[in-house]
């Protein structure tokens, strides 16, 4: 065996990041008349989550992602991180891990409440036991800001993960620090939608100039590593030029500083840190000293080497520029628009019929017959294939991974849906198996008949009335980045 | 060897309300007004009716379970009643009930009713409502246009014709029902349109225009079925129509989830009127058939439903269509009353309504819509989606026809 391939570290890092990109200046253009001042910000777009994203499916694809890059590494621990989590009560790491059919006995937990959980958990992961098996840290996020706030303009929405254990490592811990202060430069009380912030320049000032600081120089003095020998400074910040003062003051060099893609993604919160380390990783030359830190609450800051295993996996892609800003306010619920009647059918889920087949929703999980080899959704008793009608024949499959094509579809005007038309079809699997599927994703004029598809994990709906959400997989055409590059408008 | 019910049971009265959104009736006033018309008929006293099966479909929307809104609303003197719902395909369920326990000897006068009041959800098509609650967690909540939408997608991938070829041929089943409703004083929409007209309407569910779809109306048909031998001694004046064959088709899931079904036809319309033939004798539709209302809820349903008939052979139908054989005055004139698309859809009365024209046209009652050579003629009534249904199919004759 290579050694490279049993080096305990950091194995691959990955980002999603929804398709919705919504054009700062329609953002401008709503709130010029009293906010003029937010032009200095709009500039380029900003990542919005489709209706049926939330911080649980952003996880799940960045999930994903990290299973795609490493398929042979079963997950022992999988931390998820967010300050939006969808549910107070419920383990949404539970959700996540169901979707990714993450082994049952594997160790689960959420973990909120500040911008650098991220990387306290990879720290954690980092210098836990090299033997624990591999850990899985997803960290999404879906911040809901005011109305013509600065936030609005800077916030994103989306993923990012980091898989850690022994084998073909990416990079290896050189040292991390940590500094906990209540230094409150933003809050956003449990309940509340919105956070609350104080001035920058005194965030910038008193926080990252001093707290941050200091963090990062123990860090850089624990790993026994010069200022100057960084080669990429990762670290988000609310403000332009933030980072440039911190680096300048540590005597990191300007030409160290990881983007943060605030002109094509926005900031993704607690899951900036992981997101914007993926980025400077996959630019790292091998043996590259990497240093990223996260502010919050205090800061974390860990020293990375990068090594000479390529990074698995993908980057997104460019995404698909959106202009419609009483979209996005719908979408987030800051507007209440005339659905009609049809939305005002009652989703409730029963719950006992949700566990009884929870791998079928969760998991997507049909049955392939062990006697004729049909695959069929749902899994049933009785094999479909009528030349073959065996009993109990059927194993577990699961469709989420399958490649898949429409058979027949349409796009419905009349039917609600939070994203009109509502886009359905029957979708044929390869190597057999076929569902009738919601399309998400998917433009006006785009469906046609064996138009090639994937299938990602999405909320099929929402019970207002109780405050629930149900999960299902829905069917997105399969692009490729030359696809999205030539797409724009509304 | 069972073979059917071919002129075991004869129908010996109809009514048909008038369809529409019937603002001021509700349930109980549309079934009256079908059941008076079918007493008068058949000409009997209605206490001669010893059981009847009683057909709604959305009963959350409309009178409730079990049959007792219709004992209540004709007062019917606790005889035995059956509640039947089998989706858009109930009004032939409740037919079949009817027949069949004609046929078997136990009654020798039975009442089929179907009746839906559908105009009382505060919007137009038809109510949202759940699947089941195992459904609900993955199903999409697909709306019928939305469901149906899709045969089009299909059968044009399947033929490789053109969308705006089969758009036209569409356009025309649509004109052709308006047009045909204009000449029925009880159907729902009686305006006449152009194929401009449909082609440029409102997108309801792709390729689905608002045209192309059927009204969503309140009405209510019956049926008084008896055996041949007491219709003949009833009404002496009249010619004796009976059931050729009455067949039920359902889909089991094979269309759904097996990969061998192509979207682009009604398996279970197939399946039904091959036994329907099979108990009719018949052997060639194509010219034995005289007439037929089908289910055209939507106009490409009616499009393949030629086909799975055996009325269009497989990808000609878009030329039968433009040819005009299915107009009024064609070879196989098909919905002559307006159909679903115009007479209307209260979808538990549906599958009477259709028997019903048949049976006019038999006894040369259709009025200004009257055909001129109507022997034999056959409905299809279909209950659900495409991929998942209930198929009915029903010939009717002149007894010994």
């Amino acid at each position: 065996m290579n050694e490279s391939e049993t080096t305990f570290g950091l194995l691959a890092t990955a980002r999603y990041v929804p398709r919705l990109r919504l054009e700062r200046s329609e953002i401008l253009a709503q709130h010029r008349w009293m906010a003029p001042g937010l032009k200095s910000l709009a500039k380029g777009r900003r990542a919005v989550a489709n209706w049926d994203e939330d911080s649980v499916t952003m996880a799940v694809e960045a999930g994903r992602l990290l299973q795609h890059a490493l398929p042979s590494s079963a997950t022992r621990e999988l931390t998820l991180v967010s300050t939006t989590l969808p549910f107070a009560e419920r383990l949404n790491a539970g959700i996540v891990a169901s979707a990714l059919d993450i082994d049952a006995g594997a160790v689960l937990r959420d973990t909120a409440s500040s911008g650098r959980a991220a990387l306290t958990e990879l720290a954690a992961a980092l210098r836990g036991s090299a033997d624990a098996g591999p850990r899985m840290l997803l960290a999404a996020e879906r911040r809901i800001a005011r109305p013509a706030s600065t936030q609005e303009m800077i916030f994103g929405d989306g993923a990012a993960g980091a898989l850690v254990g022994k084998g073909a490592a990416i990079a290896t811990l050189v040292a991390a620090g940590s500094t906990h202060a209540d230094l409150v430069d933003h809050f956003r009380q449990t309940g509340e939608e919105h956070e609350y912030g104080w001035e920058e320049r005194w965030v910038r000032d008193e926080g990252y100039m001093k707290i941050a600081v200091s963090t990062i120089r123990q860090c850089l003095k624990d790993g026994a590593v010069a200022a100057g020998d960084i080669t990429q400074f990762v670290m988000p910040a609310p403000m332009a030029r933030i980072n440039d003062a911190v680096a300048k003051k540590l005597g990191i060099a300007a030409t160290a500083l990881v983007s943060a893609e605030h002109e094509a993604v926005g900031d993704l919160g607690s899951a900036q840190p992981l997101a914007m380390l993926d980025i400077a990783l996959r630019a790292a030359p091998p043996g590259a000293l990497i240093l990223v830190a996260a502010f919050g609450s205090g800061c974390d800051a860990l020293l990375l080497r990068r090594t000479a295993v390529p990074c698995p996996g993908t980057v997104p892609d460019a995404g698909r520029s959106d202009s419609s800003y009483m979209k996005y306010l719908s979408f987030t619920n800051q507007i209440e628009l005339a659905w009609g009647m049809r939305a005002e059918m009652d989703n409730k889920t029963a719950l006992t019929a949700a566990w009884r087949d929870h791998a079928r929703a969760s998991r997507f999980e049909g049955g392939r017959c062990s006697a004729c080899g049909t695959v069929q959704f749902p899994r049933s008793r009785l094999c479909v294939n009528p030349e073959c009608r065996a009993q109990d024949t059927q194993q577990s499959t699961s469709l989420a991974d399958v490649p898949a094509r429409v058979m027949s579809h349409t796009t419905d005007f009349l039917g609600y849906t939070p994203d009109p038309p509502f886009q359905f079809g029957h979708i044929d699997f390869e190597g057999g198996g076929r569902v009738l599927m919601e399309f998400t994703d998917t433009d006006v004029g785009e469906l046609s008949v064996g138009l090639p598809l994937r299938m990602v994990y999405r909320v099929k709906e929402f019970d207002p009335k109780r405050g629930f959400r149900r999960y299902f997989w829905k069917a997105t055409p399969v692009r490729s980045a030359a696809d999205n590059a030539t797409k724009g408008g509304n | 060897m069972a073979t059917g019910i071919r002129d075991k049971v004869a129908i010996v009265g109809m009514g048909c309300s008038r369809f529409g959104e019937r603002w001021d009736s509700g349930p109980e006033d549309l079934m009256l007004e079908a059941f008076n018309e079918a007493v008068a008929d058949a000409g009997i006293d209605f206490k001669q009716i010893e059981a009847a099966w009683f057909g709604v479909c959305l009963e959350e929307n409309n009178v409730g379970k079990t049959a007792g809104p219709l004992a209540q609303a004709l007062r019917l003197p606790r005889i035995a009643a059956t509640r039947v719902e089998n989706a858009c395909a109930t009004g032939t369920e409740a037919l079949r009930g009817a027949a069949y326990a004609v046929a078997s000897g136990a009654y020798d006068i039975v009442l089929a009713l179907g009746v839906e009041k559908l105009k009382d959800t505060g919007y137009g098509g038809l109510p949202v409502r759940t699947r089941g609650v195992a459904n609900d967690l993955w199903l999409p909540n697909s709306t019928a246009p939305g469901a149906f939408a899709q045969l089009a997608s299909a059968y044009a991938a399947k033929h490789g014709v053109s969308m705006p070829d089969l758009r036209r041929a569409m356009a025309h089943i649509s004109v052709k029902s308006h047009d045909n409703a204009s000449l029925n004083p009880k159907a729902h929409l009686r305006n006449k349109i152009t194929e401009e007209d449909v082609l440029k309407a409102m997108m309801i569910a792709a390729p689905l225009g608002l045209y192309d779809c059927s009204g969503v109306s309140d009405g209510a048909a019956c049926a008084i079925v008896t055996t041949p031998e007491i219709a003949r001694a009833l009404r002496s004046d009249a010619q004796v129509v009976t059931i050729k064959a009455l067949e039920v088709s359902v889909s089991n899931g094979e269309e759904a989830s097996f990969n061998n079904w192509d979207g682009a036809h009604i398996a279970t319309a197939r399946t039904a009127g091959e036994r329907a033939y099979a108990a009719a004798g018949i052997t060639d539709p194509r010219t034995q058939v005289h007439m037929a209302e089908v289910h055209d809820c939507f106009s490409v349903t009616e499009a393949v439903l030629m086909e799975d008939l055996g009325f269009s052979a497989p990808g000609r139908v878009i030329h039968d269509v433009l040819d005009g054989r299915f107009d009024r005055d064609g070879a196989q004139p098909i919905v002559p009353d307006g159909g679903l698309k115009c007479f209307g859809h209260p979808i538990g009365a549906s599958g009477l309504r259709m028997v019903y024209e048949v049976y006019q046209q038999l006894h040369g009652r259709a009025g200004e819509r009257q055909l001129k050579k109507v022997d034999i003629g056959l409905t299809q009534n279909l209950g659900g989606h495409p991929h998942q249904n209930v198929s009915a199919v029903a010939i009717l004759g002149r007894h010994g026809a």
